[in-house]
């Protein structure tokens, strides 16, 4: 698509928004989603108003919006929801994953004008403005979503208010928005955890979150955009947790003694993590029990010598069918993943950096085969593409913490 | 784990009757089981008593029992198949209840027959609801406070503990029948008193009212690998206290954050597992405390239900068809999506729209009934509709329910109008929404709405958002194009648009289309498009990008019946399926249009395509057009889905649309009093005397003139809505002044009322040239009752071979004259061996498929054809016979008995009493059953035995009759005191009886007493009395018969009204008596009929 268009409205080049369809109370202004093969999209501006990259990706979870606006892993995204009503329960103080709202930006069909839930403390356009969040509303989210699919996430931009404009105060053509969205860098590419990780190591304890007793273990969780939940759900197991920046080296680490290591989700491409996959290489040399969500997964293939690739418009959902494949068992998962690992299904293989020895496919997607779940025979590591952690989720897959526990259990005793 | 392959047999039971609770969904869930063991090459058993269904065509299963759904005649069906399985989930309550029967005679284990999809103990877990709460409590979550109790004395006790209001609910009933919320003593003593009689256990829970929480719904499976996933969350717009089937829904929840839903999932999980559901749907009901979010579980249902059908067509995710092959030992991994193809049946959908479901009621036919919606379910059906958003799809779903006055209209209300919408919306009623909606126009703050009715903020402000929206048309300056796609969007029909415009709903439409404002048509996919869907399963949005595929061949658009309703129900839905079925196999490209969830013609894959819409002209001319921009239309059938598409037919024929088979001409001439004398004045034959009237002047002159009493009824009615029997000018001056509630367009019908008349029934095929004769049906009860509600045989028991072959003359003439292409239905009278034409139908008709069932011949399969021009010459050999025809059974021909299903029992006055279960020419059954045998008692009394009337062999009889009746109740009673029953009697009757030597216990009057005392009532309610014979008159008598009726329909005691039926019974009981019973499947009578000369192919 190389001509600009306008869904089914089309005005022409220059001049877009004669028609839009808002509500009667909603403020009349004007936004534009535009994609990068040129596709318009024309609805009323959410959030905050002005102009916004990022690649364009949809996310089927028809509950959690305030956890997928703040999971660090949908840094410079925009996320178009497929649910159409978008804001209903509001904004608490105990649902974000982060400190902060991560998406680039936010498009949605119908967004909520009355939060409504007992422990609702705001709207969500009202924390959408506050964070300076620009997002869109009123658009057919599923015609974008079908797109996204068919030609796979690409680079785009929400345009709003001013930026509309040019210094001049004429609008802004569609080619003149089109070469802002085309200029933005490809997430191919794109190195993220830095930008998105936390300055500052901190500890997460088990007596704050229900277990009583000593703690189990100590685990060293390297924060590459990690989730609030992640933590916790280690932390009701007995584990005392020192999340620790994204630049935390082998050195640090070690002076923590831990009795295990994690390397969470994030966003960018795994391609670029060489800083993170040497650091992974230098764990498992060490054979300290590793776990693995998400970016960590795709750390650990790259650890292990496979590669990583992008897929076409990714796995971003709560309803993503996973089998276990060491008990035949399906967990449905929460996923949220633009790249994957590239490694064999259904055997088990020499890792190509040999020194690890053998690795199964531990899991994998039942819709599309893509590999969810690495697990080393030789040494003490294993991981999985997608969220045990949940939030937003189904809880199926909170056995992988215990298994991480029983796995440092079993080295200790080892 | 891959199918079994040791099971070769399996016996499947349906759910009988479509009742109130328990409807057309289990035709669509067993329809779909059927096919599904076919597939898999198991040999298919199948018991239904319900002859409407498609679950009951021959060609589901291997072998169709038409039988009542008793442990009885099951067990002979077993006997005589010996199944390996038998697969009790898909058939409601109904069919778990024989299941357990089945299960506590041992007959399952005499005959090696495994239970499949269910379990005994899980059943039981799942129902049984102190057992149930240990459940909950194992699965980490809540039961509200309560207590079961076995007497009333137990109940009050419990009372003083939980304190008032209390939720009342007996065990082991469907529906919530009998439950309710009892708010002091005395209503305690009413509902818990009943409960305690409806529950089979003799078991009523007390509980802690939750009055006003917020109420949702999982819909879950599970397969042998213990895999489970959610299928749907459904969230109640009504808050805790109204049943769930009397409930606006919405699909998916709307006001849940991820914590609280993932909690719902948690506890359901645990839940199906502690409770041990084998593979299977099942459904777990959850309240929450809008204030705290304390979460309690309501219950569970451990087998397929009426809120699997909606989840169903809310996901596109086919519950009964992969519990089905769950239960013959898939795992869910390995059953693809049928709609993505690729993709596992192994996850939870996920919608990126938005589901609403409105129950339809059926209070008009039942005044005396308190309107009030509790906990005891009371509609009759409902509509579903899709939208992208909230406000879209609850405008659309209020109009699909097609009642005046069920879209919301926006007038202002003054002050005193306001004070009493705020009284009104206290109680839960049908109103209520409109009520809320009307408040919220008038200005009154969200939150005292929300502190009166407990409805969601979120959702209150939906319906202010709808509000805005029409201040917004009304105020515009002109129609412009931001207008109309605002009032679009939130889902306004052209016909509210123009009332807020005064303008015509044409001029809007004309004003929408010139502007190019036009819904686009997406697709259910169960994945929000994160997959290409295969199916096409469509609805109406207002928003960018439309989905339709381009087609190949012009389409053939069928209209569906829309939501049920007494006198529109499941018969109507068959004959439109039967038709897409026919067009299919004969290779056109068929659409469906419906907004009916319930059933089988909304199953996704039953068309070519299925668009999921409101029967409104307008959403059927858009679905037209967007038909013909991809590639053309044939035409559209409006005969099939009763009188929903008949209404549209002119205005579709006006708007260029090619209707197919009868033209709308043709229907108007049947429609139309003046042209149909002309009709049958030129065939020779006779309506019974008549006039139109449109003012009580004209009616009184038209009465006067053809003497009383006289039949009022409106034209253009279905189900005999507003029809009456009027015997004085007093009774006809309140009828008028009452007639214009009914459809003011259209004028009163005034017909002479023939008494003592034998009605008869015909259904027929005519082509132009040739005729068919589908059937004729002889009523059991005379003229004057709805033919809807009065019993009828097939083939006629008393009509001779020269009444025979005029009604075929008259039938003839009739179709030819009328300009019939494809079916028609005729009703007679005989009288004093005249016949009179009572009405004609030029259309599919209720009895259609039981006509069709009784003679082994699709009819409706046929019709279709028809009205693409083929003719019946064409169709003998093959969906006809070769020769004959339903007319014309050999004398070896089964007996087939239709029986009609009342609701009484559902329905209490405000007082709290049943409503009267006396019939009468306005229909009020809600379904049917066939009993079909060699002869007439036999197939009467099983007919009966399915409509949960089972008649008595012995006991007491109690008798008393009108005096018109004396002389004909003289033999019959006789009979019956000689067959060993005890007579009691009253006044009148007894002298009666005496005098002609039966000897009778004689009781009081209840009207001559102040005390029920010494009458028959106290002998009724201790069980004594086993069964009633009454006969309305006027006066005194007729209000000591609503006593008698009224505590024997409480009861479950058989009661007979007409002497007619009174014969026929008696007939029965000897029967019952005198032979035991034999099943016979429809395939084996089909074999039997062809060899007795009646020759469908394919149908031995």
């Amino acid at each position: 698509m190389s001509e600009p268009r306008i869904g089914r409205d089309q005005t022409g080049p220059g001049q877009p928004g004669e028609n839009g369809a808002q509500g009667p109370t909603a403020e009349t202004s004007l936004a534009l989603l535009v994609l990068e093969d040129g596709t318009v999209y024309e609805g009323s501006a959410y959030g905050a108003v002005g102009a916004t990259l990022g690649e364009a990706v949809f996310s089927t979870g028809m509950t959690g919006y305030q956890e997928t606006i703040t999971d660090p892993s949908y840094a410079r995204q925009i996320v178009v929801q497929t649910a159409p009503h978008i804001g209903n329960t509001g904004v608490n103080d105990e649902d974000p994953e982060s400190r902060r709202i991560w998406v680039a930006g936010y498009a949605v069909r119908d967004a909520a004008r009355v939060p409504s839930n007992w422990r609702s403390v705001r709207p969500l356009d009202q924390e959408l403005a506050e964070q300076d969040i620009i997002g869109i509303k009123d658009i057919d989210t599923r015609a974008v979503t079908r797109r996204l699919r068919n030609q796979g996430s690409m680079r785009a931009g929400i345009f709003s208010a001013e930026a509309l404009h040019d210094s001049a105060g004429n609008r802004r053509t569609l080619t003149e928005l089109l070469e802002e969205v085309r200029s933005q860098p490809d997430m191919l590419g794109a190195r993220l955890a830095e930008e998105v990780t936390s300055a500052h190591p901190y500890v997460i304890d088990p007596a704050d979150h229900g277990w009583e007793g000593e703690p189990v273990a100590t685990v060293a969780a390297i924060d590459l955009g990690i989730k609030t939940m992640t933590p916790v759900r280690m932390a009701e197991r007995g584990l005392r947790v020192h999340v620790l920046p994204a630049t935390t080296t082998f050195t640090d680490i070690e002076q923590l003694k831990p009795q295990g290591v994690f390397l969470s989700n994030g966003p960018g491409d795994p391609a670029t993590a060489s800083a993170q996959v040497g650091l992974l290489r230098e764990v498992l040399d060490s054979r300290t029990p590793f776990f693995g969500i998400c970016f960590g997964n795709q750390i650990l293939g790259r650890a292990l010598g496979f590669d990583t690739y992008k897929l076409p418009f990714g796995h971003r959902g709560i309803n993503q069918p996973v089998m276990d494949h060491s008990t035949g068992k399906v967990e449905i998962t929460s996923q949220n993943h633009g790249f994957a690992v590239d490694a064999p299904v259904g055997e088990t293989v020499t890792a190509p950096e040999s020194r690890f020895g053998r690795v199964q496919v531990s899991h994998s997607s039942l819709n599309d085969g893509v590999v969810e779940g690495l697990r080393c025979m030789d040494i003490p590591a294993f991981s999985v593409q997608y969220h045990p952690e949940a939030a937003a989720g189904p809880h199926d897959s909170a056995y992988l913490f215990d298994r991480f526990v029983d796995l440092m259990k079993e080295h200790q005793n080892a | 784990m891959p199918k079994r392959t040791d099971l070769k047999s399996v016996l499947v039971i349906g759910s009988g009757p479509i009742v109130i609770g328990q409807a057309a969904e289990f035709d669509y869930s067993g329809t779909q089981a059927l096919r599904v063991l076919k597939e898999e090459g198991i040999r298919v058993i199948l018991v239904n008593s319900n002859p409407a269904t498609i679950m009951t065509d021959p060609e589901f299963a291997d072998a169709t029992y038409v039988e009542p759904i008793s442990p009885e005649v099951i067990t002979k069906i077993i006997a005589k198949e010996r199944p390996d399985a038998l697969l009790p989930t898909l058939g409601g309550q109904t069919a778990l209840n024989a299941a357990i029967a089945l299960d506590q005679q041992g007959v399952l284990e005499k005959y090696n027959v495994e239970l499949i999809g269910a379990n005994i103990a899980a059943i039981e877990l799942g129902e049984d609801r102190q057992k149930f709460k240990g459940v909950v409590e194992r699965s980490g979550g809540e039961s509200a406070s309560s207590r079961i109790v076995h007497s009333m004395d137990e109940a009050l006790e419990v009372a003083e503990e939980l304190g008032y209001p209390m939720v009342v609910r007996p065990s082991f009933t469907m529906g919530g029948l009998g439950s309710g919320m009892a708010y002091n003593e005395r209503d305690l003593y009413r509902i818990a008193g009943a409960g305690l009689q409806y529950s089979p256990t003799t078991e009523v829970l007390l509980e802690e009212a939750i009055l006003g929480w917020k109420e949702y719904e999982l819909e879950m499976m599970r397969d042998a690998n213990d895999n489970v996933v959610v299928v749907c969350t459904i969230e109640n717009l009504d808050p805790v206290g109204v049943h769930t089937g009397d409930s606006i829904t919405v699909a998916p929840s709307m006001t849940l954050t991820d914590r609280e839903y993932q909690k719902l999932r948690n506890i359901s999980i645990n839940i199906i597992r502690e409770v041990g559901v084998a593979t299977g749907g099942c459904n777990i009901q959850f309240a929450i405390d809008p204030v705290t979010g304390r979460v309690v579980v309501i219950e569970m249902n451990p087998r397929v239900s009426r809120s699997s059908a909606l989840a169903s067509k809310a996901t596109g995710f086919a519950i009964a068809k992969i519990a089905t092959k769950l239960a013959v030992g898939y795992t869910l991994d390995e059953i693809p999506n049928d709609i993505t193809k690729k993709t596992p049946a192994s996850f939870e959908p996920t919608l990126d729209y938005v589901v609403v479901k409105v129950p339809r009621f059926a209070f008009e036919k039942f005044p005396a009934a308190d309107p009030t919606l509790t906990t005891t379910m009371k509609s009759v059906g409902e509509a579903m509709a899709i939208g992208r958003n909230f406000t879209e799809a609850l405008q659309k779903a209020l109009r699909s329910l097609e009642q005046r006055g069920s879209e919301f209209s926006f007038a202002p209300s003054d002050d005193a109008a306001v004070t009493q919408l705020l009284d009104g919306m206290a109680t839960a009623t049908t109103d209520r929404i409109y009520q809320v909606q009307q408040a919220l126009l008038a200005g009154v703050e969200l939150e005292e709405i929300h502190r009166i009715t407990g409805i969601d903020p979120w959702y209150l402000d939906q319906l202010a958002l709808i509000n805005e929206t029409a201040r917004a048309v009304k105020a515009a300056e002109n129609l412009d194009v931001q207008v109309l796609k605002t009032a679009k969007r939130h889902g306004f029909s052209d016909e509210q648009i123009g009332q807020l415009r005064a303008m015509d709903p044409a001029v809007v439409r004309g004003v929408r289309h010139a502007l190019g404002i036009r819904p686009v048509y997406k697709t259910v996919d169960t994945c929000a498009a994160e997959f290409p869907a295969y199916t096409p399963y469509h609805y109406s949005s207002y928003d960018q990008e439309d989905e339709i595929a381009e087609h190949e061949s012009p389409s053939v658009i069928i209209l569906g019946s829309g939501p049920n309703r007494i006198g529109q129900g499941i018969e109507f839905d068959y004959s439109c399926v039967h038709a897409t079925m026919a067009l299919r196999e004969a290779g056109y490209e068929t659409v469906m249009i419906n907004c009916n969830p319930e059933t089988v013609s909304t199953d996704y894959d039953v068309s070519t395509r299925l668009y999921f819409e409101p029967l409104t002209l307008e959403d059927v001319l858009e679905v037209i057009a967007a038909e013909e921009r991809t590639g053309g239309v044939a035409g559209v059938f409006v005969q099939l889905g009763g009188q929903t598409p008949l209404k549209l037919a002119q205005k579709l024929a006006d708007a260029g649309v090619p209707v197919l088979g009868t033209s709308p001409a043709a229907i108007d001439l049947a429609e139309h009093r003046g042209a149909f004398d002309q009709v049958l004045k030129s065939a020779g034959l006779i309506a019974p005397k008549n006039g139109t009237a449109v003012s009580f002047e004209d009616a009184k002159a038209v009465a006067d003139s053809i003497g009383y009493p006289v039949l009022v009824r409106p034209s253009y009615v279905l189900g005999g809505r507003g029809m009456e029997i009027v015997y004085d000018e007093t009774g006809l001056e309140r009828y008028i002044a009452n007639a214009t509630e009914v459809t003011p367009e259209h004028p009163v019908l005034v017909d002479r009322f023939l008494e003592d008349a034998i009605e008869v029934d015909v259904d027929a095929l005519y082509d132009g040239q040739d005729l068919y004769m589908g059937g004729i049906m002889e009523h059991i009860e005379e003229a004057g009752i709805h033919s809807g509600d009065s019993a009828c045989v097939l083939p006629p028991i008393t009509l001779g071979p020269d009444m025979l072959q005029r009604v075929r003359e008259a039938t003839a003439a009739i179709a030819a004259g009328v300009g019939v292409r494809g079916l028609i239905n005729i009703q007679f009278a005989v009288a004093s061996d005249v016949l009179y034409v009572i009405e004609a139908n030029p259309r599919a008709s209720r009895t259609v498929p039981f006509v069709s069932k009784a003679t082994g011949v699709q009819l409706a399969k046929a019709a279709a054809l028809i009205g693409m021009g083929v003719s019946v010459r064409d169709l003998r050999g093959g969906i006809l016979p070769e020769h004959g025809d339903g007319s014309l059974l050999p004398p070896s021909a089964p007996v087939a008995v239709k029986e009609a299903v009342l609701p009484f029992a559902r329905f209490r006055t405000v007082e709290g009493r049943v409503v009267d279960s006396l019939l009468g020419p306005e229909m009020r059954s809600t379904g049917e059953v066939m009993g079909i045998d060699t002869h007439f008692d036999t197939a009467f009394a099983k007919s009966q035995l399915a409509a949960n009337n089972p008649l008595p062999t012995s006991g007491k009889a109690f008798v008393s009759v009108a005096n018109r009746d004396k002389r004909g109740v003289i033999m019959p009673v006789k009979r019956l005191a000689d067959l060993g029953f005890s007579i009691v009697s009253t006044g009148g009757t007894a002298d009666v009886l005496r005098r002609n030597g039966i000897t009778c216990e004689v009781v009081d009057k209840i009207a001559a007493t102040p005390e029920s005392e010494g009458t028959v009532l106290p002998l009724v309610e201790s069980g004594e009395i086993a069964l009633i014979i009454n006969t309305p008159s006027g006066g005194d008598a007729r209000s000591d018969g609503y006593e008698i009726r009224a505590a024997a329909t409480s009861l479950g005691v058989p009661v007979i009204t007409t002497i007619a039926e009174f014969g026929a019974a008696l007939q029965a009981i000897e029967a019952q008596r005198t032979h035991s019973w034999s099943v016979a499947s429809l395939q084996e009578h089909a074999a039997a009929l062809h060899s007795a000369g009646l020759a469908v192919a394919g149908a031995s």
